[in-house]
C-alpha cells in the first residue's frame, strides 16, 4: 500500500532484507540449472522418464501445491496484517502458514516412505535420480522456510513487530513465496508434463 | 648538533620505538605483533615454495634434472607441502594480528601464540628436511606411519606424528583466539574467521583416516581437501579481505557484514554438494554427476560478489589510506579469486567437460591461478596491510610500495601466463591424448607439449623475480611516511 503522495513517490525499495534476495536468487539459480539439466535428461531419454512419472500420483502433489499456494496468501496476509498494525491477526496468519507447510512435509514425507519402501532410491534410475534429487532438495527448502517462518512467529509473540518495523515478516514471506514458486515449476515439470 | 642531525637523531629513535611493540603506536594491542615471525616464516616458506617449482617446472622438460637428489615427485611433494604450511602460517599470523583489533583487547596469551610459532616452525622444516633427506618409504618407517597409516596421499604426505604436531599447533592457536573472542566484542569478521579457523582444524581430522577402499579413501581425502580450499578457507579469506577493506576505506561495517553473510551463504550452499564435482568416475555413484555438476556450477559466484564487494567498498572510500600497495592487494585478491578460483574452476567442473578434462594440466591450471589468486593473494594483502604497522608506521615509503606494486604485478601478471601456458597444454593434452582417432601415449604427448612447459618455466622464473622484489621492498626505507 503506497502512502505516499502522488508526485512525492518513495525512493524504491526491496521489501525486507536486501541480502535474502540475494539468497533468494542464488537459489533460483540452483534450482534454474537443475531443472535445465532435467529438461535435458529427460529429452535424451524420453521412454524412461514417462514411465517413471506414469508411477507418481498426481493427487497428493496437487494437493501439496494448494497447501504452498495457501501459505503464500496467509503469509502474504500476515505482512498486510502486520503493517496495518493489526499485530494479533498477523500472527494468526503466520500460525496459519505454519500449519500449511507442515501439511506439505507431512504429505510429502509420506510419498518418500511410499517410495522407498518400493525399494526406489538415487542410483535405480536415471528418473528417480532426478525425481528424489529435486523433490528432496526442494523439501529441504519448506523445512528452512519453516524454521524461518518460525522463527519471525516467535518474534511476533515477544511483540517484535508493527506497522513501523516488520521488515523481519517481509524477508521470511520473500523466502516463503521463492519455496512456492520453485514448487509450481517442479510440480509442472516432473509431475504434470507427460 | 645542526638541525639535519637532530632530525636524524630523531628518526632513528622514533624507529626504534617503532619496532619495540611496547611503544608501537600503530599498534592497539600490543599482542598483535606476535603475527610478525609468522609472517616472516610464510615469506620464507613461500620463497622455498618456488624454488621447488621452479626446480620441477625444469625436470617436466629436462626430466633427470636433479635426479637422484631430488626426483620429480619429492620436488612435488615439497611445492605443494610448502605452500599448505605457508598459507597456515599467514592465516595464523592474519588470526593473532585480526582477533585482538576485532575483539578490542589483548590476545589472550602472547606467549603461547610464541611458543606455537617455533613448534609449528621447527616441526614444518623437520618435515621438509625428510622429504628430501630420506626416501619417502624410509621416512615411513621411521615415523611410524605401520601404527596409524596416514602417509602417501597428495598435499597430505605428512608423517604422522608432523599431522598430530599440525592439531597441536592448531588447537592452541584456537584456544587462544577463542579465548580472546569470548572475552572481548564479537564482530561477525570474527565470528567469520574463526568459524573457518575451526573448520579448517576439524576437517584436517579426516586425514587421519585412510580406509583400504580407494574410493572411501578418496572420498575421505577430499573432504579434507575440497572442504578447506572450496569451503572454510574462503571464510577465512572473506573475513581476513573484509577487516583489510574496513580499515583501508572507513566505511560502515553494516555493509560489509552483510556482504560477508551473503557471500559466507553462497560458499557453503555451492561449496559442501560441489564436493561432487571431484566424485566423477571414482568409483561413486552416478548421481553424483548431476550433483557435483549444479552446484559446483556456482561455485564462481561467491568469488564473483568478493570482486564486486572489493570494487564497490573500494569505490565509496570515506577515506584515503596512505597504504596504497593494501588496497591494490585487496582489490586483486578479488580480480583473480574469481578469475582462478571462480573461472578456471568452472571450465572444467561440468561431469560432461571433466570426461575429458580429468586429471591434465588443464588442472593444474586451475590450481595455479586459485590458490595465488585466493590464498597467496589474500595472505599478501594480510601482510602488507599489518606490516607497516607492526613496524611502527602507518604505511611504507613511497619508494618501498612502489617496489612492492612492481612485485605484484610481476608476480600477478606472471601467474596469468603460467595459467595460460599450462591451459593450452591441456587443451592439446586432452585433444592428442584423449580425443583423437589415433590417440598418443601420456609420455608422446607430454613431448609434443613441451614446449608451452618452456614457456610456463620462463614465466616462473618471472615470477620469482616478483617474489624477490616483494621481499627487497621491505627492506627500502625513504620517508617514513607516503604521502596521503
Amino acid at each position: 500500500m503506497n502512502t505516499a503522495a502522488p508526485g512525492l513517490a518513495a525512493p524504491p525499495r526491496v521489501p525486507g532484507d536486501l541480502a535474502m534476495w540475494f539468497f533468494i536468487l542464488a537459489e533460483l539459480a540452483v534450482f534454474g540449472i537443475f531443472f535445465a539439466v532435467y529438461g535435458v535428461a529427460r529429452q535424451r531419454d524420453a521412454a524412461l522418464f514417462a514411465a517413471g512419472q506414469a508411477q507418481l500420483l498426481l493427487w497428493p502433489a496437487l494437493l501439496n501445491t494448494l497447501l504452498l499456494i495457501a501459505g503464500s496468501a496467509t503469509v502474504a496476509a500476515a505482512v498486510r496484517a502486520f503493517a496495518a498494525n493489526l499485530v494479533a491477526t498477523g500472527r494468526r496468519y503466520l500460525l496459519a502458514t505454519l500449519l500449511l507447510g507442515g501439511g506439505f512435509v507431512l504429505l510429502k514425507g509420506w510419498e518418500f516412505a511410499t517410495k522407498f519402501a518400493a525399494g526406489i532410491t538415487l542410483s535405480s534410475n536415471d528418473f528417480w535420480m532426478f525425481y528424489l534429487s529435486l523433490t528432496f532438495f526442494h523439501f529441504l527448502h519448506v523445512i528452512l522456510g519453516l524454521v524461518i517462518v518460525a522463527a519471525v512467529f516467535v518474534h511476533a509473540r515477544r511483540g517484535a513487530y508493527d506497522a513501523a518495523n516488520h521488515d523481519g515478516v517481509e524477508t521470511a514471506a520473500a523466502y516463503w513465496h521463492m519455496v512456492d514458486l520453485v514448487w509450481v515449476v517442479l510440480f509442472a515439470l516432473v509431475y504434470v508434463a507427460r | 648538533m645542526t638541525s639535519s642531525a637532530m632530525a636524524t637523531a630523531r628518526a632513528a629513535s622514533v624507529s626504534a620505538a617503532a619496532n619495540d611493540p611496547l611503544t608501537n603506536v600503530q599498534l592497539k594491542y600490543r599482542s598483535q605483533a606476535v603475527a610478525k615471525p609468522y609472517f616472516v616464516a610464510a615469506i620464507g616458506l613461500f620463497v622455498g615454495q618456488i624454488l621447488f617449482g621452479l626446480i620441477m617446472g625444469l625436470q617436466y622438460v629436462i626430466g633427470d634434472f636433479l635426479f637422484p637428489e631430488i626426483p620429480f615427485n619429492v620436488a612435488r611433494m615439497v611445492h605443494t607441502n610448502l605452500l599448505i604450511v605457508w598459507l597456515l602460517f599467514g592465516f595464523m599470523g592474519a588470526g593473532y594480528f585480526l582477533i585482538p583489533e576485532e575483539s578490542e583487547r589483548e590476545l589472550h596469551s602472547p606467549k603461547l601464540a610464541i611458543i606455537t610459532f617455533w613448534v609449528f616452525l621447527v616441526a614444518g622444516a623437520l618435515t621438509i628436511v625428510g622429504y628430501l633427506a630420506v626416501p619417502y618409504a624410509t621416512l615411513a618407517k621411521i615415523t611410524g606411519n605401520d601404527l596409524l597409516p596416514t602417509m602417501g596421499r597428495e598435499f597430505l604426505e605428512q608423517p604422522t606424528i608432523t599431522k598430530i604436531g599440525i592439531v597441536l599447533v592448531a588447537l592452541s592457536f584456537l584456544f587462544n583466539l577463542s579465548m580472546t573472542v569470548l572475552k572481548g566484542r564479537k564482530t561477525s569478521i570474527s565470528m567469520v574467521m574463526m568459524l573457518g579457523l575451526w573448520g579448517l582444524a576439524i576437517f584436517f581430522l579426516f586425514s587421519f583416516y585412510n580406509p583400504d577402499n580407494l574410493v572411501l579413501d578418496k572420498y575421505f581425502w577430499w573432504w579434507v581437501v575440497h572442504l578447506w580450499v572450496e569451503g572454510v578457507w574462503e571464510l577465512i579469506m572473506g573475513a581476513m579481505l573484509a577487516f583489510v577493506l574496513v580499515k583501508v576505506t572507513g566505511i560502515d561495517r553494516e555493509i560489509i557484514e552483510k556482504w560477508l553473510y551473503v557471500i559466507i551463504a553462497m560458499t557453503l550452499i555451492s561449496g559442501i554438494i560441489g564436493t561432487g564435482h571431484h566424485y566423477f568416475w571414482i568409483g561413486a555413484p552416478a548421481y553424483w554427476q548431476v550433483w557435483g555438476s549444479v552446484f559446483s556450477a556456482l561455485e564462481p559466484i561467491p568469488f564473483f560478489m568478493m570482486t564486486l564487494f572489493a570494487f564497490n567498498v573500494v569505490n565509496k572510500r570515506r577515506r584515503e589510506h596512505p597504504n596504497k600497495a593494501a588496497v591494490l592487494w585487496a582489490l586483486g585478491t578479488g580480480v583473480m579469486a574469481f578469475l582462478g578460483a571462480g573461472v578456471w574452476g568452472f571450465l572444467h567442473t561440468l561431469a560432461p567437460v571433466n570426461y575429458l578434462t580429468h586429471g591434465t594440466q588443464i588442472t593444474a591450471s586451475h590450481g595455479h591461478m586459485a590458490f595465488y589468486g585466493a590464498y597467496a593473494m589474500v595472505v599478501m594483502t594480510m601482510i602488507s596491510y599489518t606490516m607497516p604497522l607492526m613496524r611502527g608506521r602507518e604505511a611504507n615509503s613511497n619508494a618501498a610500495q612502489v617496489v612492492e606494486m612492481w612485485s605484484f604485478w610481476l608476480m600477478t601478471v606472471a601467474m596469468v601466463f603460467i595459467t595460460l601456458f599450462l591451459t593450452a597444454a591441456g587443451i592439446l593434452q586432452v585433444w592428442m591424448q584423449r580425443m583423437g582417432d589415433t590417440p598418443l601415449s601420456f609420455m608422446a604427448t607430454q613431448d609434443k607439449i613441451a614446449f608451452f612447459y618452456w614457456l610456463r618455466e620462463l614465466s616462473g622464473v618471472v615470477f620469482f623475480i616478483g617474489l624477490l622484489l616483494y621481499i627487497v621492498s621491505f627492506f627500502i626505507r625513504g620517508n617514513e611516511r607516503a604521502s596521503a
